[in-house]
């Protein structure tokens, strides 16, 4: 089961792969200097302190009337939201999320119902000791690890690449409009 | 029990005891007070072990002992268990585990208050979420009474107050001392010990029957008495249309409650991407999902080995046969074998309570200081006072568990971890699940969809046979008994969503589309995550 994610990730698996992936980002990304990404402080304000008490300077000083650069900040977010690029992304999120969801709900909710409802089929037997109950409940540990696995392999392979440069376009775009209106 | 199994499970036990007391130590030594230390033990975790920590959060005594005991006693009704809490995993890892990384700090509250007003949100699902730990922890902290009585055949008071009050005492200390590192550390220490222990166990039971799995299913079948009946559902849920619809409803708050529970959430926030995060979901599912199947084998093993008779006569929920299985692997009562596989297992059940107690202690403290706190204070004190009045919120916490543990610690509280369970599925997951999914979702929606969950969930608990009106509730002389299922998950559920739907569509606000796409573009792209 785990083997496959055991691997070294590539980008995005942590600050280093991060620090990388700045570096891609060519000639403009390069008078920005990004710390540790992780620790850096917020492109805009997520409602929270920071470490001195007060909040955080970029967050906007009242919900009610944003300043000139908390709206172009919330305007990015909406631009990102609405580009080809993040629909994509979600579109794969959603098209493996929702089915997949479904599926295994379903067949849990009636896995526990034809247990309690229907014994006598639950009860017939298969081969030796087993029956189509232990058959069934067998399945739903194996049908659990396979889709962790697909999950896995699926987010890794069609939606972190994308989502990593998503990240970044969209932190650049928002410090941008932070400096913009400074 | 005879003096030996005590003796060698007290030396054993306490040697976890200053293992994780020195892990404590070691961890709090460059401390800097910071939320980010406290709460997410620096966001520094590797996927593998976050993944071994939140399996040792989620596996708890009672799926260890409790499961195979179920098995042992009823055979295939137990198996029921186990899978609706493995499946629930499979909800944290597709629709919570990365989108709440990406887009929270440190608590549950933290997600849907970005998008909604501050104060109500974090207050409505501040106290849902100390609810939620609060029931949890009572059923622990009695579990663990009843453990020690078990275990070391001391089934005086006095042993069982001492015993509650030492795992409360601490987890206070990790919890308050050691913040999240050492709990994680706690945690992962646990898993390994446990692990370790199911594997050794299961080892031996398949090679007392040779591997052959078929031969220790039908000598379990035999031995119990019920014949093909024991491999097959219906000896403890089939009984009339209530217990039947009981189990549909704790099956349903099983597999939706994982997804709510405020100390597996903020497990998420101790690696350093949602990228981390998906991993350490993986890793955990592979983790829990082979310690159930070996605990179906254990449990199958001590009906074929010990015997449902001897199981039930040693403790009518059948939580020795874990123990009785292990002294008889080991080559029977006397042998030195078995004391030390007996005292092994008793051991590791201590060990497992700690580390789950731990969790969910800091997870509680950090609604406390960091939702509730930090919302109804009046100033704006600083992020370093927050934390050290999350620390005293673990004191205190850890006071009330001890209390209201010893309070309750002669009533059967089975029921607790199933109705802690159910309060995370009608109060949490549809708050969280419309914050992230939902463009309309509102501020009275969100507020409604928390109390509207929370509420039925307590209340129809307090109506139900666990209260009053049955010989075995809590108050079995009076009776105002007027819900018939124990779990009330299957009615508190839905009107958890129904009220976050109706509280939306009846708010004059305008759900604000800005900060839906933040959430969105967030909650994908790990954007301005910290």
């Amino acid at each position: 089961m785990q083997s496959s994610n055991d691997r070294p990730c590539g980008a995005g698996g942590g600050p280093e792969s991060s620090a990388g992936k700045q570096e891609d980002h060519g000639a403009p990304a390069r008078d920005v200097t990004y710390g540790d990404p992780w620790y850096d402080e917020l492109a805009s304000g997520w409602g929270e302190l920071d470490g001195t008490g007060m909040p955080a300077p970029s967050v906007p000083p009242a919900r009610d009337e944003p300043g000139p650069a908390a709206a172009r900040a919330r305007d990015v977010y909406v631009q990102v939201q609405r580009s080809q690029a993040f629909q994509e992304v979600r579109g794969r999120y959603r098209r493996f999320v929702v089915p997949g969801a479904a599926a295994f709900l379903i067949w849990y909710v009636g896995y526990v119902v034809a247990a309690t409802a229907a014994p006598g089929l639950m009860a017939r037997p298969v081969a030796g000791a087993v029956n189509v109950a232990m058959l069934a409940g067998l399945g739903q540990f194996l049908t659990t690890f396979v889709l962790a696995w697909a999950y896995a392999r699926h987010a890794r392979l069609r939606r972190d690449r994308p989502a990593l440069d998503l990240r970044w376009d969209t932190q650049e775009l928002a410090r941008g409009a932070q400096r913009g209106a400074l | 029990m005879t003096a030996d199994h005590q003796v060698l499970a007290l030396l054993l036990f306490s040697g976890f005891v200053a293992v994780t007391l020195g892990i404590t130590t070691w961890v709090s030594r460059r401390r800097h007070g910071s939320a980010e230390e406290f709460y997410a033990g620096g966001r520094l975790f590797s996927p593998m072990e976050n993944g071994f920590a939140i399996a040792g959060d989620y596996m708890s005594a009672a799926s260890f002992l409790g499961i195979a005991g179920l098995i042992a006693l009823y055979g295939y009704d137990g198996l029921l268990y186990s899978v609706g809490f493995l499946v629930a995993w499979l909800v944290v890892l597709f629709l919570v585990a990365e989108l709440v990384r990406n887009c929270g700090r440190f608590t549950l509250a933290d997600v849907v208050a970005a998008r909604m007003r501050e104060r109500p949100v974090r207050i409505a699902a501040g106290t849902s979420s100390v609810m939620v730990s609060v029931l949890y922890l009572v059923a622990q902290m009695v579990g663990a009474g009843s453990l020690v009585a078990l275990l070391l055949g001391r089934t005086s008071g006095a042993a069982r107050v001492w015993a509650v009050i030492g795992v409360g005492a601490l987890m206070v200390i990790y919890v308050s001392l050691g913040g999240m590192r050492a709990t994680t550390w706690i945690q992962i220490v646990k898993a390994v010990l446990l692990l370790t222990g199911t594997v050794v166990l299961t080892v031996l039971v398949l090679v007392r029957f040779h591997g052959d799995v078929d031969r220790l299913l039908l000598t379990a079948a035999e031995r119990s008495g019920h014949g093909k009946a024991f491999l097959a559902p219906g000896l403890k849920y089939g009984g009339d249309w209530t217990a039947r619809f009981d189990f549909i409803s704790l099956g349903l708050a099983l597999v939706l409650g994982t997804a709510g529970l405020p100390h597996i959430l903020s497990r998420f926030y101790t690696v350093p991407t949602a990228r981390a995060a998906r991993r350490s979901v993986v890793w955990s599912i592979g983790l829990i999902g082979s310690f159930y199947l070996m605990t179906i084998v254990l449990g199958f093993g001590a009906a074929a080995v010990v015997g449902p008779r001897v199981v039930s006569a040693s403790n009518a929920a059948g939580n020795t046969a874990v123990p009785l299985l292990a002294l008889d692997l080991g080559g029977g009562a006397g042998s030195t074998g078995g004391t030390v596989l007996f005292a092994v297992v008793a051991a590791v059940a201590f060990a497992t309570i700690l580390a789950v107690v731990a969790g969910i202690t800091l997870a509680s403290s950090a609604s406390v200081a960091h939702d509730l706190y930090a919302s109804l204070r009046r100033s704006r004190g600083s992020a370093r006072s927050e934390v050290a009045v999350a620390r005293w919120a673990a004191v205190g916490i850890g006071l009330v568990a001890i209390a209201l543990g010893l309070l309750a610690r002669d009533l059967n509280v089975a029921f607790l971890v199933g109705l802690a369970f159910a309060v995370a599925a009608s109060a949490n997951l549809p708050v969280l699940l419309y914050s992230l999914f939902w463009r309309g979702f509102t501020t009275r929606g969100a507020v409604w969809a928390v109390y509207g969950g929370l509420f039925p969930a307590i209340g129809l608990v307090l109506l139900s046979p666990v209260v009053s009106g049955s010989p075995d509730s809590l108050f079995p002389g009076v009776d105002f008994q007027y819900f018939p299922l124990e779990n009330p998950g299957i009615v508190s559920i839905p009107l958890g969503f129904l009220a976050g739907w109706l509280g939306t569509v009846t708010s004059d606000e305008v759900a604000d589309e800005a900060k839906y796409a933040e959430t969105e573009v967030r909650s994908l792209t790990g954007a301005g995550a910290v």
